[in-house]
């Protein structure tokens, strides 16, 4: 049976389609049949975190509304065959999406898929509500900040009382942390919350956490999920992520300083 | 983090700071989240029908909704106004 996880956090800019992008391609490379959809119609950028801008043709929105087939709209991915993308609208407003056509085009897709990614826009606005609605898990990602921490308390909020989960009393939605832009040292100086006190405040299952890295940077630049940078901390924490969702135990990494002595004595990031 | 940083006198973290900004403000958020939306709009008329008969002021009456897993109370309190102090 397909399981549907949405990537949420309330806030923006925490790091959602970076999230999505990596884990639904860590899902694919481990030989599951994913796809990754973009909720954010109207300002839509999976499709360039990606790096399949150039080849969208249908979207979302067309699927919904009967003007393409679902596999007219779905992109398959350049570096891994499972994986499959289907963009968001980037001319219709919000407005266009549906609760009875997402619910439809999700149907059509767990046939196909064994993991469905929902890539949430921020807000809590129809988009965002109608990204979580169907979800069996979701990754809720979470900055070491204190407004992103609120946003994601209030997300839990939603998923417990607005999905389809909660309003059919069904088994609730799986909500897991993943802690993005951590800075180990930081923590240490006590200028940012530490991975234990957003887990005393949020009560969430830590996925893991993924540390403040040039390399998101570097992997968006040239439009490839940044967990396809096998050598880069951001990437092997996305690997360690998909790795402990799919069962695997996998120790902890990137929470602790690791800079040597003289580094940290002469002072460089 | 530089060496300047060891000698630097320690006052209390920000990050501390703001956990503990966090843990009130998350518990208030959470014991509103579950409360029925019609609450404010039901306090604000209950506080209308009873200015009718008795001068209160705006925070004279509270409502609050607890819920276990039996049942949900809601609870009403009206704070009248002290007589000794007022002659109207």
């Amino acid at each position: 049976m397909a399981r549907i996880i949405v990537v949420t956090s309330g806030k923006g800019g925490v790091g959602k389609t970076t999230t999505s992008a990596a884990i639904a391609m860590g899902l694919a490379k481990k030989g599951h049949k994913t796809a990754v959809i973009d909720f954010d119609v109207g300002l839509r950028n999976l499709d360039l975190i990606m790096g399949c801008e150039r080849r969208v043709v249908y979207d979302f929105v067309n699927v919904i509304n009967g003007e393409a087939k679902l596999n007219q709209a779905l992109i398959q991915d350049k570096n891994c065959k499972n994986l499959s993308i289907l963009p968001a609208s980037q001319t219709r407003d919000k407005d266009a999406l549906s609760q009875e056509g997402v619910g439809r085009v999700l149907d059509e897709l767990k046939k196909d898929f064994e993991y469905i990614v929902c890539d949430s826009p921020a807000g809590i606005e129809k988009g965002a509500h109608l990204a979580m609605y169907f979800a069996d898990d979701a990754f809720v990602v979470t900055n070491p900040e204190v407004s992103s921490v609120r946003d994601s308390d209030r997300m839990l909020g939603l998923l417990a009382s607005k999905s389809r989960r909660a309003e059919q009393n069904e088994e609730p939605i799986k909500e897991y942390l993943l802690l993005s832009r951590y800075s180990p040292d930081r923590v240490k100086l006590g200028e940012m919350l530490s991975v234990d006190d957003v887990q005393d405040i949020l009560s969430l299952h830590l996925l893991g956490v993924i540390p403040e890295s040039k390399s998101v940077l570097n992997a968006s630049n040239s439009g490839t999920p940044v967990i396809l940078d096998e050598k880069s901390d951001a990437g092997q924490a996305y690997a360690d992520i998909v790795a402990r969702y799919l069962g695997e135990e996998r120790p902890h990494r990137f929470i602790d300083d690791k800079k040597g002595f003289f580094r940290k004595l002469f002072g460089s990031k | 983090m530089s060496l300047l940083d060891y000698f630097r006198i320690s006052k209390v973290s920000s990050a501390s700071v703001a956990k503990e900004r966090l843990q009130i403000l998350v518990a208030h958020e959470r014991s509103s989240r579950n409360q029925p939306s019609y609450l404010p709009q039901l306090q604000k008329e209950l506080l209308e029908v009873i200015q009718k008969y008795i001068n209160v002021g705006q925070d004279a009456i509270s409502v609050s909704f607890e819920q276990d897993e039996d049942q949900e109370t809601l609870e009403l309190n009206i704070v009248l106004p002290d007589l000794h102090a007022k002659n109207t």
